[in-house]
């Protein structure tokens, strides 16, 4: 142990040589490696968009979108899925966003920290992880016949629809409520305002871009949801536009699904097409998402 | 409590002194008598656009312990990384001057930052044991070094040299470093830190997480280990630095000017007779 | 003392006075309780429902045959009820598109953890959760479509590769959970205490030794349960597999035949002309109590992890 002590004459080198040199060039090495990896799911992203493009980007037109579905491939379109998502999104964000928020609101200021709380934590961290098909499942059995008998309606699908995405919303809602710092509450309460005074008009407002961010991930999932939508009756062809809740209805992801699982190659355009609709929409709504979280991010 | 801490204090002091009678260097601003182990020139370091240190200059003796002392923001941390290139870690730093080490400037370019933090060791404010076995923790960086003979004794013998042994050798393959109380987990960093086979360690703070009767313990390990290696301290606690130090360099953060080195010299002088009024006001707790 | 409790009698009183006061806050409270119990009342339904809806099934087909036979038949005579070569199917999309989605996702959590400068993980980790926001439809339909007919037949051979196979949806699969394992162990990775990482750059490690020896090491309990919640939603998920792997029931885990899962005979049942009250319709019912138990049981032993393990360093 004594000859570790070196003097300050003996000459030393501090350059990477042997075993440092090699393990320095392994760690440069590896930044590249890691890079890539990152990088591969993006590349798969971008060449599943030009494939999609390349074989949907030349039936997208207007008559694409304002037709019914037809015999004839070139002939059809998308209207009844397309305006069958947009009223089901719409219903399922009214039902859905304020019971969640809600929910959130008792989680983080209301609710007594006991044991209750933990297993309603627990309960919501476990359905956000429940596969879609269940839901799909219990749409089936509640809502479209058993206890509400509403059919394969509307009404059914945005019921079953809203339950699967509840949770998502409450998570990310608690969490934008837990960033609220607690000063802006313990100022606002010292100042004699009740509780639901302080969360109205200090909490929430200062929740809102993180609720928002999250309600429209959950909603983006909403619309590109197809297992569930089956299962409470998604129609295989609808030739009108809805005309209220109790309609039956279709939906992009459905007419997607229906398309591609068609025998035969002559449909595949048409799916395509559907799918750069849905992807707009959907990265849309990412986009939406992603440009508030950071906008209140710098704030 | 706050008397038990001071009468140990006392003790320690007197008990310091008398083990380690020294020689007062006589006008040397920032030269110790030994030979140098680690030698600044000049050093200036820039986070961003801002300034941390300003043209540092000072020379670390060879197996003694150098204290850095000042008000906080003064840039002793900052001085005490930029000796084991740990400021590299950090985006945006930028550097000039230079950092002697065995005759070569470890800010050369041809210099491996691995091969500087290997040679000088460094233990930190917090303890920051890995959450391995206490065994793996002291073999870590030998382990990843290289080292090629007996890892048993090389871990015994690190334990021993950092006062550990006797309490953990019952256990120390099979406890985790995290189980230590903070005093030892500190210890054990001291140990992990030795493994590397350094000739210089830096602490940065080592005692400000500990109780009282630890932080003596690794004060004494101090003294103990000084006869080997060269030890440079950053402290925030002037006791400390007068208990345990042969030199001391006080810096301060003014208006002016960030990160400069005000005063260096023997500790006892510096604490006894300062030549520079702003020491003696610190010193004195006028300001800080 | 006498006094004190006397005082503090008075306030409690002035305090529920305070609440009377502000009946509208009581009704408040009141809506949301509410709302916070859907989310309970909804596991009690789902279980509820799984288990009335599946009783009739048990009453045609053994408990016995369900769990301990292996060959499962269900739309055509003879019919077999044994759930093994859906649970292998299932079995078979998670083997591969985990033996795809661990490496890369594992490796994309250390690099943005690791390696990358701040503005480039703010830029990459959003682009990477994209991949998360596809629907999975569309997975479905790139992997029947481009998976298999243009690389997997021209690279193995069209004859060694069904039509419908696991192994085009597990890769488009692994492209969906790559997000979430690279996003929750990135999270876990972060969270490893700076000091940490300082201490064994001291002792001279290089970027790659710090990475994998010493954070990836200490956020393990995260990066599992990301994997846990990965795994999940690989049994979840219904589309990519019941469009590209198919809708044979099948005992394996070769990943070049066409199988099918659990979730993949649910929605053939859904989409079949099954009559109600028959034991096929019957068994969409078991076949998703058995599915719901399984991810149920995934995602709490994934909670529990994560809970314990931000604890520690809170």
């Amino acid at each position: 142990m004594t000859s570790l002590q070196t003097s300050a004459e003996k000459p030393i080198s501090l350059k990477a040589e042997g075993g440092v040199a090699r393990r320095q060039a392994f760690s440069r090495m590896s930044t590249y490696i890691l890079a890539a990896a990152t990088m591969l799911g993006l590349l798969v992203l971008a060449f599943l968009a030009y494939d999609i493009i390349k074989l949907g980007g030349g039936r997208l037109s207007l008559d694409f979108l304002t037709s019914y579905l037809q015999r004839r491939a070139d002939d059809s379109g998308i209207r009844a899925p397309l305006l069958g998502t947009i009223w089901i999104v719409g219903f399922v964000v009214v039902m859905s966003v304020p019971v969640g928020v809600a929910t959130a609101i008792w989680m983080e200021e209301f609710a007594p920290k006991n044991r209750l709380l933990w297993l309603v934590r627990v309960n919501i961290g476990n359905l956000a992880g429940v596969p879609g098909i269940v839901y799909g499942i219990l749409g089936l059995a509640i809502f479209v016949r058993g206890p509400f008998g509403f059919g394969q309606t509307i009404i059914a699908a945005s019921l079953t629809l809203s339950l699967m995405i509840l949770p998502m919303i409450v998570i990310a809602s608690s969490e934008a409520l837990r960033q609220v710092p607690p000063s802006i509450r313990d100022g606002s309460l010292a100042l004699g305002a009740t509780r639901w005074q302080t969360v109205w008009n200090h909490t929430l407002p200062g929740a809102i871009p993180g609720i928002m961010t999250g309600t429209i991930l959950a909603v983006s999932r909403a619309a590109g949801e197809a297992a569930v939508l089956i299962l409470v009756g998604a129609a295989g062809i609808i030739l009108r536009d809805p005309s209220g809740i109790n309609d039956r209805f279709t939906i992009l992801p459905v007419q997607i699904y229906s398309w591609t699982v068609r025998p035969g190659d002559q449909f595949k355009p048409e799916a395509a097409a559907a799918i750069i609709v849905l992807m707009v929409i959907v990265l849309t709504l990412n986009a939406i998402a992603i440009v508030i979280r950071n906008k209140f991010r710098r704030d | 409590m706050v008397n038990v801490q001071q009468a140990l204090e006392q003790k320690r002091m007197t008990e310091v002194r008398q083990e380690t009678p020294r020689q007062p260097t006589q006008g040397a601003v920032a030269e110790p008598a030994s030979p140098t182990a680690v030698g600044i020139d000049d050093l200036s370091l820039w986070y961003g656009h801002k300034r941390a240190l300003t043209n540092v200059s000072l020379s670390f003796g060879e197996r003694k312990v150098s204290a850095l002392i000042g008000p906080s923001g003064c840039g002793k941390s900052t001085l005490l990384r930029s000796i084991n290139r740990m400021n590299d870690l950090i985006a945006g730093v930028r550097i000039e001057g230079r950092v002697n080490y065995h005759g070569i400037n470890i800010y050369d370019r041809s210099v491996d930052p691995v091969e500087v933090r290997r040679r000088i060791g460094m233990v930190f404010q917090k303890p920051n044991p890995f959450p391995k076995t206490i065994y793996e923790n002291v073999a870590f960086g030998a382990k990843v070094n290289g080292f090629k003979g007996n890892m048993d004794e090389l871990v015994e013998s690190c334990l021993r040299r950092a006062a550990l042994w006797d309490e953990v050798k019952d256990e120390y393959k099979k406890k985790s470093g995290l189980a230590l109380s903070g005093g030892q987990q500190q210890r054990l960093c001291i140990a992990r830190a030795l493994a590397n086979q350094p000739d210089v360690i830096l602490m940065d703070e080592p005692c400000s997480a500990l109780d009282p009767i630890a932080t003596l313990k690794i004060e004494d390990l101090m003294r103990e280990l000084v006869k080997d290696y060269t030890i440079i301290i950053v402290t925030h606690n002037m006791q400390q630095a007068a208990r345990v130090s042969d030199y001391t360099a006080f810096m301060l953060t003014d208006e002016h000017i960030t990160g400069q080195l005000i005063e260096y010299g023997p500790t006892e002088e510096l604490f006894t007779t300062p030549k520079d009024k702003r020491t003696e006001d610190y010193i004195s707790g006028r300001f800080g | 003392m006498a006094l004190a409790t006397q005082r503090a009698d008075d306030l409690e009183r002035k305090l529920q006075k305070r609440l009377v006061k502000h009946p509208g806050e009581l009704v408040i409270f009141a809506f949301l309780t509410i709302c916070a119990s859907i989310t309970l009342l909804t596991t009690a339904v789902i279980g509820l429902t799984l288990i009335v809806e599946a009783e009739p099934f048990f009453e045609h087909v053994s408990l016995r045959e369900f769990l301990f036979t292996t060959n499962w038949q269900a739309l055509q005579a003879p019919e077999a009820f044994g759930i093994w070569e859906l649970v292998a199917g299932t079995g078979n999309v998670v083997l591969w598109s985990m033996v795809f989605a661990l490496p890369v996702g594992l490796m994309a959590a250390i690099y943005l953890s690791e390696y990358a400068r701040p503005r480039a993980r703010r830029i990459l980790k959003p682009l990477l959760e994209v991949l998360a926001g596809v629907p999975t439809v569309v997975y479905a339909f790139f992997a029947l479509t481009f998976i298999t007919q243009d690389v997997l037949r021209p690279l193995l051979g069209a004859d060694n590769v069904s039509f419908q196979n696991s192994l085009g949806a597990s890769i488009v699969m692994a492209v969906m959970i790559i997000p979430t394992i690279a996003s929750v162990s990135e999270d876990a990775m972060s969270n490893v205490p700076r000091e940490l990482r300082e201490g064994a750059y001291g002792l001279g490690s290089t970027r790659l030794e710090v990475a994998f020896r010493v954070v990836f090491p200490a956020a393990l309990p995260g990066i599992i349960a990301s994997v846990i919640l990965a795994i999940s939603r690989v049994i979840g998920e219904t589309m990519i597999v019941a469009v590209a792997a198919g809708s044979t029931p099948n005992l394996t885990l070769f990943p070049l035949e066409s199988i099918q899962t659990m979730t993949g005979f649910m929605l053939q049942v859904a989409t079949g002309d099954v009559a109600r009250g028959t034991t096929q319709y019957e068994s969409l019912f078991a076949v998703g109590l058995s599915l719901f138990v399984l991810t149920f049981i995934l995602n709490f032993v994934a909670q529990l992890i994560v809970q314990k393990y931000t604890e520690k360093y809170d």
